[in-house]
């Protein structure tokens, strides 16, 4: 058994675990974090995508001794004060859903999509969700979905966006 | 047919998309018919009904609420495991658990002599025991249960489970099924070959029929076999008390039936177990039906008087299965000059798998809808489904209709290229009508086909580009229908198919109780949306509490697109229930005639005189003063007259059909086979969108779900064993995958549905797949006759149509180009 520390959704947590379980078992076993889904166990499907340091992993195949140290973030987290984020809000607002269990990976997915990339392309954002499959809603809704958030959170933070918009043009130039 | 009133409701862009992007064509037109005949209701009377909103139960999804069965964790609970067959087909010659037993961790092991009882979901085929009992069918057949307790001891213990086996000859085809010198999977002293079930029906005089025909066609077409893949892995939790009750947390479609087989299978009353059914994480027909792992669990809690969890893993998902069935086909049609059928005879071969599931009515159902489409004055029917050694194959979204669909609407195609009629004016001059009775004794009310079709080659200039006949570029259209929920339930009785209970708490909150399963489908924003403007509330004032049989009332389940047309009206009769107690107490305090109580935006007033009003919590405050606690109750059972009068008659009808047109659009690389589809538009008489966006969505997850079937689904297996039991080569269309979908709502506002409502779920997928084949065909001048439309059939098919010239082997292309031939 190995000790680690996890920095989950802004709290810290120390846990015994066994070396070789997998993040999203600690997670849902030894946190209680049941949001995180397992859709395959093989790493295919991406139900189970977390952030470790902002970047999507497939929890079920990532070494939880492998996030010691590090900041995770589940589904649990996004909400702030009891209020849906821009994402979560654009999967409810346009159908982004239907049976709901690979939406947390669709949305941590997004999340990460958009930390990047401020304002995607339909492109940009069907490569960044082509590791998250979908039984229910044959992805459109959830492009549109995507697209939403992308706008509400741009217009939420105008003045910081605005920068990092053309920071970002730049630099590709 | 008269002109009917076509007006665009609705056509909504998203603005906020890209030009270039995904979305782009995703224009969404709903398209309202006037319907003299069947007057439920006016459109603009309705505050909640045809209003898109948010789902009710989408905050729980997208915050990580939503507590799936997987996710039920309780105190001392024990986890479980099955140990499956490795051999197709065998003797169990000995199960020894005692190794396993001697592993410290290990509670319990269960094996089939301890649950020996057989058990169908259907009464007619009970050819299943919980754990395999003297001999194992499939590759993946449970033969025995661990629980420990963790998970991981659970898997060792299966290890050290000895089994002997004694094989036997295994049978994985349909012809090796239909051979009378192969052992019998299971012993059947009638037969000396496999057949689990043969259906023969005839209707209407078939030699008159062939005999006034201009033409004859006969094709055969093969539907290859695909699963349901749903996201969610099934899962259980069983949880025997100290009360001596059971209690079953089940990712479940269909949680009375699974309550009723458990009170059958574990010889307990069934007033002694509780089944719930939390939201399950996609069921399309995969989650319908008691599974072992269920059973087993349930067995075991009692047994250990301990919680008992097993949850599947994904390769065993796959051999779960109960999916699509393969199916091979022969149509027989015969037609005068302008097309009109005089007879068609049909007839199916089903690959079943290695138990009967619900085959003997998909059986049933690969012949009952033809009818119900295109008239069909005489129509015979000869249905067979055998046993092979294969995962049990079982209802899959379309259940049964999606195979001949495939298959009819290709032949359809194929006559009407050698007719010289256009197919889609073909299709619409063969249509059934609406408030018809087919040949077959189906009744037939609302019925936008036409419309359907009109809408999908309209908005799609399908008449000029089926007209340009460019290589490699096609365009093809297919129509078709579904059942509003089955007529019969899969048990015979009297008792109606759902139930609901409305009550309005004290504070205004109004909840409403009802046996459904919510497997993504969206059945309680229905009930909550079917509420709420039934008493003239918002829909988030309603609180929906489904599939708990302790709870809610009985509903048969989330199958056969059932739930708005049946539990849908029960809630709204218990609905309406509620309204009229309220509306005699708010009359009287209004001081107006009952009749003149409206309901609406959270106040009952005068309907004349709407200033004259009280908000609804105070209504329902006085109306408890008054009348003491408020609750209705309602229920739903199809009416009588909707079926004909002969055996096998219980399959088919439905209290209203949806119908559907589909048109493809496909590019297809003449070197590679490969096809691309570019754009799918889809128009779908839903009766009336409850939930516009709901629909969409349903039209949308069907058209992707076909889509996968046209191309790249296939469940296939060698040497009995699954090729491909993991989602990375299962093949499911990934988000890059698919082309923009436009969806198209018809509304013909059904007399008997509730709110003028009939299905989504299922029907929208049925037409896709042969639409995609039609296009293709169309594109390459050549049919491919099986599904999935694969590459390498595409080139097959053109490599035949082009007189044989091996093409694979030669690089460079013919030098004359290859005409399309005639069928």
């Amino acid at each position: 058994m190995h000790a680690v520390t996890l920095h989950v959704n802004g709290s810290t947590h120390r846990v015994v675990i066994d070396p070789v379980a997998s993040l999203l078992r600690v997670l849902r076993d030894e946190l209680g974090l049941t949001g995180t889904k397992e859709g395959c166990g093989t790493g295919y499907c991406g139900a189970c995508t977390v952030l470790v340091e902002e970047l999507p992993v497939n929890s079920c195949l990532y070494f939880a001794v492998d996030a010691d140290h590090k900041r995770v973030t589940t589904i649990e987290g996004l909400s702030q004060d009891g209020s849906l984020s821009h994402v979560q809000q654009a999967f409810v607002d346009n159908g982004g859903l239907q049976c709901g269990y690979c939406t947390p990976g669709m949305i941590l997915t997004t999340q990460a999509l958009l930390d990047d990339d401020p304002d995607p392309s339909s492109e940009h954002i069907r490569a960044s969700l082509s590791g998250n499959l979908c039984r229910c809603t044959g992805y459109q809704s959830i492009v549109k979905s995507v697209h939403a958030a992308a706008k509400a959170k741009n217009e939420s933070e105008a003045p910081k966006k605005a920068v990092r918009g053309r920071t970002r043009v730049r630099s590709r130039a | 047919m008269a002109e009917r009133d076509l007006r665009t409701v609705s056509t909504a862009t998203n603005p906020d998309i890209d030009a270039a992007g995904f979305t782009v064509d995703s224009a969404v037109s709903s398209i309202a018919i006037a319907a003299p005949a069947t007057p439920a209701g006016k459109p603009e009377g309705f505050s909640v009904v045809g209003k898109s909103t948010p789902k009710v139960n989408a905050f729980a999804a997208v915050t990580g609420a939503a507590i799936f069965a997987d996710d039920v964790v309780l105190p001392r609970m024990l986890h479980g495991k099955l140990l499956r067959s490795t051999k197709p087909h065998a003797r169990l010659i000995k199960v020894d658990c005692s190794r396993a037993l001697e592993l410290p961790g290990v509670v319990a092991v269960a094996t089939g002599a301890d649950i020996p009882v057989r058990y169908g979901i259907l009464p007619s085929s009970p050819d299943e025991t919980v754990l395999a009992y003297d001999t194992v069918r499939y590759v993946g057949d449970p033969i025995a249960a661990v629980v420990a307790d963790d998970e991981l001891t659970a898997e060792e213990a299966l290890d050290l489970i000895d089994v002997t086996y004694e094989p036997l000859p295994s049978i994985m085809t349909i012809d090796a099924a239909l051979r009378d010198d192969l052992p019998q999977i299971h012993a059947n002293p009638r037969r000396t070959n496999n057949v689990h079930k043969e259906v023969h029906l005839e209707f209407g005089d078939m030699g008159a029929g062939f005999a006034d025909a201009d033409r004859i066609f006969e094709d055969e077409y093969f539907f290859e076999g695909n699963t349901h893949a749903p996201m969610e892995e099934h899962s259980v939790v069983a949880a025997f008390g100290a009360d001596s009750k059971l209690t079953i947390w089940a990712s479940t479609q269909t949680p009375h039936y699974l309550h009723r087989i458990a009170a059958q299978v574990l010889e307990m009353p069934a007033s002694r177990i509780r089944v719930i059914a939390p939201p399950v994480g996609g069921g399309f027909g995969g989650k319908t039906e008691p599974f072992a792992h269920e059973l087993a669990a349930a067995y075991l809690s009692c047994k250990t008087g301990r919680p008992v969890k097993i949850t599947l893993t994904r390769q065993e998902v796959f051999y779960a299965h109960r999916g699509r069935h393969p199916v091979k086909m022969r149509i027989k049609t015969g037609v005068k000059r302008d097309g009109t059928i005089t007879a068609c005879h049909l007839q199916t071969w089903l690959d079943g798998g290695a138990y009967g599931s619900y085959g003997v009515a998909t059986t049933y159902y690969t012949g009952a809808l033809s009818t119900v489409t295109y008239k069909i004055p005489a129509y015979k029917f000869d249905g067979c489904r055998v046993f092979t050694n294969k995962p049990p194959c079982g209802p899959k979204r379309g259940h049964g209709t999606t195979q001949p669909r495939f298959a009819f609407e290709c032949h359809l195609d194929a006559i009407a290229d050698a007719l010289g009629i256009d197919a889609a004016e073909y299709r619409k001059r063969i249509a059934v009508d609406p408030h018809s009775t087919t040949v077959n004794g189906l009744r037939i009310t609302s019925c936008g086909l036409r419309e359907c079709i009109d809408a999908a080659a309209m908005r799609t200039d399908y008449a000029a580009k089926r007209a340009r006949k460019q290589k490699g570029k096609g365009i093809g259209i297919a129509a078709s229908t579904y059942l509003c929920g089955a007529g019969l339930p899969i048990y015979w009785n009297e008792m109606p198919h759902s139930g609901a209970i409305v009550k309005v708490d004290r504070g205004g909150g109004v909840t409403v109780y009802c046996g459904t399963s919510e497997c993504g489908q969206g059945s309680e924003h229905m009930l909550a949306a079917i509420v709420a403007e039934t008493l003239g509330i918002d829909v988030m004032d309603v609180r929906v509490c489904s599939g708990d049989t302790d709870l809610t009332p009985v509903d048969l389940g989330s199958y056969s697109s059932r739930v708005t047309f049946m539990a849908g009206n029960a809630a709204r009769q218990a609905a309406a229930r509620v309204r009229s107690q309220i509306a005699d107490v708010a009359a009287a305090k209004l001081g107006i005639a009952v009749d003149r109580v409206g309901f609406a935006l959270r106040r009952v007033f005068d309907v004349d005189k709407p200033e004259n009003a009280i908000n609804f919590l105070e209504a329902a405050q006085a109306t408890e003063a008054k009348l003491g606690t408020i609750a209705g109750v309602g229920s739903y059972a199809p009416p009588p007259g909707i079926a004909g009068d002969f055996k096998g008659s219980g399959v088919g009808p439905s209290p209203a059909y949806s119908y559907s047109a589909c048109v493809a659009e496909v590019d297809v690389d003449l070197e590679t086979g490969a096809v691309t589809v570019e754009k799918i538009t889809l128009a779908h008489d839903v009766g009336r969108a409850i939930n516009p966006d709901s629909v969409e969505g349903q039209i949308e997850g069907g058209v992707y779900m076909g889509l996968g079937e046209a191309l790249m689904e296939e469940q296939i297996f060698r040497a009995g064993e699954h090729k491909i039991p993991n989602l990375l080569d299962y093949k499911t269309p990934t988000i890059l995958d698919m082309p923009p979908v436009e969806s198209i709502i018809i509304e013909t506002d059904d007399a008997e549905g509730p709110f003028g409502a009939k299905e989504a779920g299922q029907g929208p997928l049925n037409p896709v797949i042969p639409a995609i084949a039609n296009a293709v065909a169309d594109a390459i001048g050549a049919r491919v006759y099986s599904t999935p439309v694969t590459p390498e059939k595409v080139l097959k098919a053109l490599d035949a149509a082009s007189g044989g010239v091996l093409r694979l082997r030669k690089p460079a292309p013919p030098a004359t180009p290859r005409e399309p031939v005639a069928p």
